[in-house]
């Protein structure tokens, strides 16, 4: 039952800087070990998780295990990619968790409506965003089940 | 959102393990509603509120399933796909519990909607710290959908 350092990628698609800096400082804090990397947009979310453009050269690497998607994006925003993400036979298996200063119960769900694998509304004072995170890493980390090769593990 | 209704649906055809779930439930630190059916075709009798499901009010469907793969009848696979084909249904999340940890169910129930996986444990206390995860992460962590 004890599921610690699954090696999986977190993806995190924001566009505020000071945010992405912040989740990633709390993912910290909950002592999530898994590697997060960070897009600015839904663009460059498809692109990545596309393996083209300025991130060609990761064709041969594993898609991330979980993506974390802020909504409110320039370019393409958070509930046009998880349309893609969930429409693509090839992406729609990877967990999408919004993550979001949102909690408009239309946000909700219509992502719900959609496909994401759930919804939260990021805390606004730091010592929440631990805590959500740390919910979160133990949610997707120690119990579930993820369905990419990388992240599988006995039990 | 300690306001909002805890409520969730299990699909089981073991009765002992629709028991082990509900005494393990039981002993989380905020025990949610539980109701229980024990198949596919029962699960959707009660998600649509009819048969001897008739009476249940409409408006308060379960915020989230649990649902078995391997059942008699119609099974976990079928009826994830029958709710995440409904346009009334598809919002609930979905959340596998099974003894399974075969790949190929675990991508495919992801691939049809499922909201996560999760593997069963075989000992009570471990089921209990399971649960009470998962409570935490949906009710407390995320946001649902209004039923």
């Amino acid at each position: 039952m004890n599921h610690d350092h699954k090696p999986f990628t977190i993806l995190l698609a924001d566009d505020d800087p000071e945010d992405r800096m912040l989740t990633r400082d709390a993912l910290a804090e909950s002592r999530c070990a898994n590697r997060l990397e960070t897009v600015e947009n839904g663009e460059e979310l498809m692109d990545y998780l596309n393996r083209r453009g300025k991130f060609a050269s990761l064709a041969d690497t594993p898609l991330p295990g979980l993506i974390l998607l802020d909504l409110n994006m320039p370019k393409k925003d958070g509930r046009e990619a998880l349309k893609e993400i969930k429409g693509d036979p090839m992406l729609r298996r990877i967990p999408v968790v919004v993550l979001t200063t949102s909690k408009a119960e239309e946000d909700i769900y219509r992502t719900y409506d959609l496909g994401v694998n759930s919804f939260i509304t990021k805390p606004v004072k730091f010592e929440g965003l631990v805590a959500a995170m740390q919910m979160l890493s133990r949610y997707w980390i120690e119990i579930v089940e993820l369905p990419t090769e990388e992240s599988q593990h006995g039990i | 959102m300690e306001s909002e209704r805890m409520n969730i649906v299990l699909a089981d055809d073991d009765a002992d393990d629709r028991l082990l779930v509900r005494d393990a439930l039981a002993e989380t630190q905020a025990p949610p509603q539980l109701d229980c059916v024990e198949d596919g075709e029962a699960l959707m009798d009660y998600l649509h509120r009819r048969g001897k499901y008739e009476h249940l009010p409409a408006a308060q469907q379960p915020r989230i399933i649990l649902l078995d793969l391997n059942m008699p009848r119609k099974d976990g696979r079928e009826a994830l796909k029958e709710i995440k084909d409904d346009p009334n249904l598809r919002q609930i999340p979905v959340v596998i519990l099974t003894t399974s940890n075969a790949m190929e169910d675990i991508q495919r129930t992801y691939d049809l909607g499922a909201s996560s996986f999760l593997i069963k444990p075989r000992n009570f206390e471990s089921l209990v710290k399971t649960l009470d995860t998962l409570v935490r992460y949906w009710f407390d962590t995320c946001r649902l959908p209004k039923s």
